[in-house]
Formats: structure tokens, C-alpha cells, sequence
């Protein structure tokens, strides 16, 4: 088998996070596809659950949107809107929330509303959808991105979800109920909250990645871990399923 | 019970310029062939309401049929932008626009408080981000435990309009698949339409089967194959070829206005 790409290696690592979970919720794209990768290796029993208030998706085929048809059809329950938020996610009854976003900070806090101004935006992108409380109430919140400093960036120009806040006690003082951020996962490696400072801090690269790339791609000075693992590679069933996933 | 109209007639009583409209859907069961009627009939300066504008409202926002959008995901699913919202906000082309957004739960909430004929609805929510200097949501106290709670003020359109599988003669409707929020926005609002695919004898005698019945809906219409591209789950299929295609079509003003004259104002006189 080819060796694997970067890509390929981040929704393998962002699987194997869901090894031990029962429940994760998960917007559409890489989280997704890392999601049906971990029912389909290390996991059958994961519950996906869409904001289209699909409960229990077993989707064969990657869904382009959250509300295919595929969901709905092979899910354990089917749910209002009102409810998904308001009896499922609100309650904290989902373990891990799998987010992606266009900008996150040294916190893990996301924008995914607007680059630039917001009365007068260089770039509108498509708004909250159901982040902001997906992320305040799942048990934790698993961010999916890409590593480059567009995406890595010192200051967001939209607070749309919040990861840490300004950092210790940030949420608390706000009433957010889940743990928040406990990882980043990009194409590089894995970011992870410092428990004291709760600011983002290299803890694992990918093969072939070094610690000095790694910052180099980071818009902050980013921290790291004084030990930095180095990402165990795919095995072949890994990539050979992902492959035949994406291939479906 | 409700009656049954043809859906040129349905849209043309029910829908004024300068309504607010909700045309729901959550990705499943958009109401495209309704919202295309509006088109063809000229309707201006709606507020339109949706969680998802989805390819619907980027046509509507793009035909300058809007003239303020409340929503909380504007985006194409799984594809990147709705280009004529993006043009809409970033160039005010074809005008401008005003805008609230809301999160979905803060939405989803705003329609169920209207169901219910309350003035507002209280959730955990938009504490901490920047929503909340941009959007109307205030926060209350808990008057029993004291906890510090959002409150988002209900959503009453003048007109909501849902599609679904089927009705029968007395516009009793019943759907199934993702339901979305298409039952809280019929009870929001002060006028209601539901298109249907299909209207049959008398619906599955199921309990259940019955979503909403006719006598809480003011106007149902068949609209075979309504909600294409989105879908009527067990009728008609999502199609995704043409949601990744719309970012093409829509991408340039010259080739959305040639692709909505063709398929959408083509249809002038024709129904």
C-alpha cells in the first residue's frame, strides 16, 4: 500500500479518538469521515449522532450533507430540532463533539461567521450552525483542522464558539457545563490544553513533521510539550479501510 | 380542515411583499417548488426566515427577493459557500441586506416558542461568544435556581410553509424522515402552506401517522417533487450532484441569473 498522506494520517488519528466512546456527535466533512472510520475499525458500537436529529447513523457512504437521506434511513431514532438541542445535546448526553472551523486561537476558541469585520466582512462563511452549544455542552470537544497559520491564528475575528475563553476558570465563569476542547487534531499533529494554562500546547506530530514545522505553520508562538510523541503510522487496515471508504 | 388550493393560488393568497416567510425544511424536505412560486410571482422585500438557507434562500437573496435574513447556518452542506448570500453581504449585490443570526439552538427555540404562543424561550447558550453583541438574545436569571439562562424571543412569521409525503383530502398531512422544525414553524405562524408530494385517500392508519392535522393548517398544495433537490425521504432522492453543481452556477451573477431564468422564471405562465 502507498504510504499514507498527511490527510489521510489526521483522519486516522482523529478515529483512533473514539476508540473507547460511546457517543459523538459530528459536523460534516473530515470529522465525518474519521467518525465512520472509527465505527468501521475500532468501534462498531460508536453512536453517531447528526444535528439533523439522526441518532444512531450507521451511513455506508460518507454523507455530503448532515441530513442525507442515508442517515436518516439506517439511524436508531429520528428527532425534531428543538429536541436534538434541547433533550440530547443541551443535557450534556453526548460524550464527544467532533468541530471543525475556519479560525481557532491559542484557547480553542472557533470562528466559523466572518473573516474580517463583521458589519463589513472580507469573507462571510456560513455562521454557527449548532457549534456554540454543541461545544459549551458535550462532555468534550474534539477540533478537527488543518495546521496553517490562516487556520491557527493569534486573535479571531469572530467568536463563535468557545473553546478555553481567556483561559482558566473561562468557562465556569461562563456556565459552560462540558469539559471543552481536549484536543486539536491537524495534519501535522495534535494540540492538546496545558491543564494549568489551558493554552494550547504541541503534544504529538506526525511522522516526517517536525516540532519546528509545526510552529512554523502555528500564527502564535506555540507551545510544546516536553515530550512530543511521535503519531503511531496507520496500520494497513486503518488506511485500507479508509481508502475503501473514501472509495465508496 | 385546511384547504386545497393549486400552488400558484395558494402562494398568491397566502404570501404579500414585505411578509416575514419561513420556508423550513432541515436539509430534508425543503420547500423549493413553493419558494420558486414566490419567485415567479414577483414577491419583494420578505424577511425570510430558515435555520439553513440552503440553495433556496441563496436563490431567493440572489433574485432580490429579501430584505432581511434571520438564519443560523448559511452555508452549502458539505460543499463550502452559498455564493449569492456571500455576494449579498460582502458587495450588497443585488442590494443589501439585513441580517440576524442566531445559533441553531437558539433558532430551533425561537420556533418552538412561537408554537407554543410564548414571547420567548430560555436556553443554555451564546454565553461568550460574539453572537451576543451582534444578535438580539438577552439573559435572564432562573427565578428558581438563580442560574443565568439566554432567552431568545419567539419567531412568529405571517407565513410558514413546510413540504411533506402526503395529505389527504382534508389536508391532514403526514411526514416522516428527518422532521426538522417543520411542525413549530406551521404552529408559529400566522398563515401556513404545506406543499405535499402527493394527496391520497386517506393517509397510513397508523397511530402516528398523522403529523399535523388539517384543522391547524390554513392551505395545503401538491407539489410533486417539491422539495428537489433536497428530498422527501421514500419519494424522492437528495440531489447531491446538483448541490455540488449550484456552487458552479452560482459562483458568477451572469450564470445564476441565466440558470434562474431558464429553470425557475421559464416556468412563468406554464403552471
Amino acid at each position: 500500500m502507498n504510504q499514507a498522506s498527511t490527510d489521510e494520517i489526521q483522519t486516522i488519528v482523529a478515529a483512533r479518538a473514539l476508540a473507547q466512546t460511546r457517543t459523538v456527535f459530528i459536523g460534516v466533512g473530515r470529522p465525518s469521515t474519521a467518525a465512520i472510520l472509527a465505527r468501521m475499525v475500532h468501534n462498531p458500537a460508536l453512536v453517531l449522532i447528526y444535528e439533523s436529529g439522526t441518532i444512531g447513523a450507521k451511513p455506508f457512504h460518507i454523507p455530503l450533507s448532515i441530513g442525507d437521506g442515508e442517515l436518516a434511513e439506517t439511524a436508531d431514532a429520528v428527532v425534531s430540532v428543538p429536541e436534538m438541542f434541547n433533550y440530547w445535546i443541551g443535557p450534556g448526553r453526548v460524550d464527544v463533539a467532533f468541530l471543525g472551523a475556519a479560525q481557532i486561537d491559542r484557547f480553542a476558541n472557533l470562528n466559523s461567521t466572518v473573516i474580517g469585520d463583521y458589519d463589513h466582512p472580507r469573507t462571510r462563511l456560513p455562521g454557527a450552525g449548532g457549534a456554540p452549544e454543541i461545544a459549551s455542552s458535550c462532555g468534550e470537544v474534539i477540533v478537527v483542522a488543518p495546521h496553517n497559520k490562516r487556520t491557527l491564528v493569534p486573535r479571531l475575528d469572530f467568536v463563535t464558539t468557545v473553546g478555553h475563553g481567556d483561559g482558566p476558570g473561562a468557562r465556569e465563569r461562563l456556565g459552560l457545563r462540558g469539559r471543552g476542547p481536549t484536543a486539536v487534531i491537524t495534519d501535522m499533529g495534535v494540540l492538546e490544553p496545558d491543564a494549568a494554562s489551558k493554552e494550547l500546547v504541541l503534544t504529538q506530530r506526525h511522522e516526517g513533521v517536525s516540532v519546528e514545522a509545526a510552529r512554523e505553520a502555528t500564527g502564535w508562538d506555540l507551545a510544546v510539550a516536553e515530550e512530543v510523541r511521535v503519531t503511531e503510522p496507520p496500520t494497513e487496515r486503518e488506511l485500507g479501510a479508509l481508502r475503501e471508504l473514501l472509495a465508496r | 380542515m385546511a384547504r386545497i388550493l393549486g400552488l400558484s393560488d395558494a402562494v398568491a393568497e397566502l404570501v404579500h411583499d414585505g411578509d416575514s416567510v419561513a420556508l423550513e425544511g432541515f436539509t430534508h424536505l425543503i420547500p423549493f417548488a413553493a419558494g420558486h412560486e414566490l419567485l415567479r410571482q414577483g414577491r419583494r422585500e420578505l424577511e425570510l426566515i430558515r435555520m439553513t438557507p440552503d440553495l433556496l434562500y441563496d436563490q431567493m437573496i440572489g433574485m432580490g427577493a429579501a430584505r432581511r435574513l434571520v438564519f443560523s447556518y448559511g452555508g452549502n452542506p458539505g460543499v463550502g459557500s452559498l455564493h449569492r448570500f456571500r455576494d449579498a453581504i460582502e458587495n450588497d449585490w443585488p442590494h443589501a441586506i439585513e441580517i440576524e443570526e442566531h445559533s441553531h439552538a437558539g433558532m430551533a427555540n425561537r420556533y418552538a416558542a412561537g408554537a407554543s404562543d410564548l414571547p420567548f424561550a430560555v436556553l443554555r447558550g451564546y454565553s461568550g461568544t460574539d453572537l451576543v453583541a451582534h444578535t438580539n438574545v438577552r439573559f435572564i436569571e432562573c427565578p428558581f435556581t438563580g442560574e443565568r439562562l439566554a432567552a431568545v424571543a419567539a419567531l412568529r412569521p405571517d407565513v410558514a410553509i413546510v413540504h411533506a409525503q402526503e395529505a389527504d383530502g382534508e389536508g391532514n398531512v403526514s411526514l416522516w424522515g428527518i422532521p426538522g422544525v417543520q411542525k413549530e414553524a406551521v404552529l408559529a405562524a400566522k398563515r401556513s402552506l404545506v406543499t405535499v408530494e402527493r394527496i391520497v385517500e386517506a393517509l397510513v392508519p397508523r397511530p402516528g401517522a398523522l403529523v399535523i392535522p388539517g384543522w391547524a393548517i390554513d392551505v395545503v398544495a401538491v407539489a410533486a417533487g417539491g422539495s428537489q433537490p433536497s428530498y422527501s425521504q421514500g419519494v424522492t432522492e437528495r440531489d447531491n450532484d446538483f448541490y455540488r453543481l449550484w456552487d458552479e452556477i452560482s459562483r458568477d451573477r451572469d450564470s445564476f441569473s441565466a440558470w434562474m431564468e431558464e429553470h425557475v422564471l421559464g416556468g412563468v405562465g406554464a403552471r
